[in-house]
């Protein structure tokens, strides 16, 4: 392994990954887990929406609403590796835990699933719903002495809700405000705000070098920060290929291509020049080059944001569980982990 | 139709025979009202339906888009910066052929509360309004947004029924979890209403209700415990003063289900030619399918370009590994090339995959544009695409 960067969010206990649909933030997540687990970490990758989608990526059965272990990081200079596990949060399981845990609620909390309280308490208020997802993630970043024999992490990855409703996910404390004014399910998202506001927590956003997507991830931004929630880093996913100069894409833009050199070239490498592959190969160059410039503009936005920056390649076919790690290896050089 | 077109992108590789979708007669075909364009989040619904009606406009229809949430600019092109729930007419359209076409974007609380004030008198609106309870139910109810998008095609079915006002209604569906919500929304609201919780909550704490009052003291017990005395209180009133209005909603969620089965509505399902936008949209056309829905067909958006010459990946990459570090740009392009022939090989895979999976459902295919549509001209553009491809 080539040697990794110093961590730019060292002391960072939770990490929330979201991002627009499309941008790959359950990939994103996926890598950040096994980058944290390949500096030795204990991590627990979370997801919240009900996909599955951490299954399908570590090719696992569907999870449970159980810790389950999925993978090895990779391991450091001294051999030892992280582990990392998964869990699948769902609010009813979320919600009949919480009640078991804190209110030895063993019957009354069955007889409240029996009576559609809590298929109540989980749709009806988007916030209690949300207060259980949290809440779950703030236990498990956490642990103390009533979930005995629970493994403990060092870090916690959340696979979040996208970037659109990720503020008023994690805002959990205002949602609430309008239902409940006190309580003890109000003093429970007090505790989680305190958690997500303090300095252990990082909302990292995905985004891919088009205008929608970046320009969402500014708004989230802008959102997270007026909300006093810790924005940490924007991944910029499914990068093109780099492989040409400036020089070169300016050229191939303006159609000014050495064409014979091109083609003697193409001979040496043995290939048999005819006009279609020599044309082809350099209408491609100029699509990609116009891509490629849309790119560069998209990627100034970005660098304006003022947040530290990750960029993944896209990976052409489709990530799997081999292409997660050399994702983690290329987010742990880069310093995300 | 006897107009040959070749096929551009992923379907081009294949010998999968998806059947062509065909828009235009889709659009052309007045027995269609009602256009539904659904699929998961990220794939470019707002533009597909945005240049759906659009094109239905210039080819003459009187048509309304109603869509979610656009990209800042198209909304500007389109005229509808104002989240106000009212349609305005898209200006700098070729409408020499008769057709129109306006544009509104859903705000979902104000339908909701229009609803709600449309169904009881003013003083019992006030009091629901108010409640806590209702504010969460209408701004952030798991599908709430998918039911209002139903609730409001409906409205404007019936009212452009009465005044002929439009003779196609377009809807851009929320970016939800997962695309089943919105079918589901009004079915899950009316089932949440009816639910036995609301039902308790709502029955006094005599009379038959008495046989389940263990049952009950230990439910109110422990939700008094956790949510506290006030809460308890405000779900009351939320839900005694909802009452009168469940009937009304079960209705009106039955009325836009069966509008969707008619034979006037088509669904268009939008999907990227990415495995899990893939996955979800078989998993809808499935769905479609059961619940009896029209299905029209598959646009998969941002299809790769099929690249211009032949050349397979491996070659272009050997060739390009024989040139051994020198000529770095022939190099840079035989690799360029390699990449973009591997994306279009399995693009065509996870394309073919569904066709196979989904034989009968008709398909086009669009390939990317360089650049993100933003004026009526980028949605003239993808709407030539979606009919040619």
């Amino acid at each position: 392994m080539t040697e990794a960067a110093s961590s730019d969010w060292p002391d960072v206990q939770v990490h929330v990954v979201t991002g627009k649909g499309g941008t790959g933030k359950s990939t994103v997540a996926a890598a950040l887990a096994l980058a944290l687990a390949s500096t030795g970490k204990n991590v627990l990758l979370c997801e919240v929406e009900g996909r599955q989608g951490i299954a399908r990526m570590f090719d696992v059965e569907p999870l449970p609403y159980a810790e389950i272990r999925i993978a090895q990081g990779l391991p450091g200079p001294d051999g030892h590796a992280g582990v990392v596990h998964a869990l699948h949060i769902d609010p009813e399981s979320a919600l009949l835990e919480y009640l078991a845990m804190y209110y030895k609620l063993g019957r009354a909390g069955r007889a409240l699933d029996r009576f559609g309280v809590i298929d109540f308490a989980t749709t009806i208020a988007p916030g209690v719903r949300d207060v259980l997802l949290t809440g779950k993630v703030y236990e498990a970043a956490q642990r103390n002495s009533r979930n005995k024999g629970a493994i403990r992490y060092d870090a916690v990855v959340l696979d979040a809700p996208p970037t659109g409703r990720i503020t008023q996910f994690l805002n959990v404390n205002s949602e609430l405000a309008g239902l409940a004014k006190v309580g003890p399910i109000k003093s429970q998202s007090d505790t989680v705000m305190t958690l997500f506001r303090s300095e252990r927590t990082k909302v990292h956003l995905v985004t891919v070098l088009e205008e929608m997507p970046v320009q969402e991830t500014a708004d989230g931004i802008d959102d997270l920060r007026a909300n006093d929630l810790p924005v940490g880093g924007v991944v910029v996913n499914l990068v093109r290929p780099q492989d040409l100069s400036a020089e070169t894409l300016a050229a191939a833009r303006a159609g000014e291509l050495d064409r014979t050199g091109i083609e003697e070239d193409l001979r040496k490498a043995g290939l048999e020049v005819d006009d279609a592959l020599l044309d082809g190969l350099l209408t491609e160059a100029h699509d990609h080059a116009v891509r490629r410039g849309l790119e560069d503009s998209q990627r100034q936005l970005v660098a304006q944001l003022g947040v530290p920056t990750y960029e993944l390649p896209r990976i052409a076919g489709g990530v799997e569980l081999g292409d997660l790690y050399e994702l983690a290896a290329q987010l742990r050089r880069q310093g995300m982990a | 139709m006897t107009r040959r077109h070749t096929r551009v992108g992923p379907l081009a590789a294949t010998d999968a025979r998806a059947p062509r979708l065909d828009v235009d007669a889709l659009i052309d075909d007045s027995a269609v009202g009602i256009i539904v364009c659904c699929g998961s989040g990220g794939v470019g619904k707002t533009t597909t339906s945005a240049a759906v009606a659009l094109r239905a406009a210039e080819r003459g229809r009187r048509v309304v888009v109603v869509t979610i949430d656009p990209a800042r600019r198209l909304a500007q092109a389109m005229g509808i910066e104002r989240l106000d729930n009212t349609p305005r007419p898209v200006t700098g359209l070729d409408l020499s052929r008769g057709g129109g076409l306006d544009a509104m974007m859903l705000d979902m609380k104000s339908t909701f509360d229009e609803v709600v004030i449309s169904q009881t008198t003013p003083e019992k609106a006030a009091q629901i309004l108010e409640n806590p309870f209702y504010v969460a139910l209408s701004t952030s109810f798991a599908g709430t947004q998918e039911y209002m998008a139903m609730e409001k095609l409906g409205q404007i079915h019936r009212a452009a029924r009465k005044d002929g006002s439009y003779d196609l209604i377009v809807v851009d569906t929320p970016p939800s979890r997962s695309a089943l919500d919105f079918l589901d929304a009004p079915e899950r609201l009316s089932s949440f209403l009816d639910g036995r919780f609301i039902r308790l909550l709502l029955t006094p704490a005599k009379g038959p209700a008495r046989l389940m009052s263990a049952g009950l003291g230990l439910i109110t017990n422990a939700l008094t415990k956790i949510v506290g005395a006030q809460v308890l209180r405000d779900m009351q009133t939320f839900v005694a003063a909802f009452d009168t209005l469940f009937g009304g909603f079960r209705q009106r969620a039955q009325q836009t289900y069966r509008l969707l089965q008619a034979d006037g509505t088509a669904f268009l399902v939008v999907a990227a030619p990415e495995p899990d936008a893939l996955r979800e949209a078989a998993y809808f056309t499935e769905r479609l399918e059961a619940d009896r829905m029209p299905l029209a067909g598959l646009v998969v958006n941002r299809a790769s370009q099929q690249p211009e010459s032949t050349m397979s990946a491996e070659e272009a990459m050997a060739a390009a590994a024989r040139l051994n570090g020198e000529a770095s740009v022939t190099a840079a392009l035989l690799r360029l090339h390699s990449d973009r022939a591997r994306m279009v090989a399995s693009e065509a895979r996870l394309i073919s995959r569904f066709a196979t999976g989904h034989p009968d459902v008709p398909m086009t295919v669009v390939p990317a544009l360089p650049s993100d549509v933003h004026d009526l001209d980028g949605l003239r553009q993808v709407g030539a695409l979606l009919a040619s491809g």
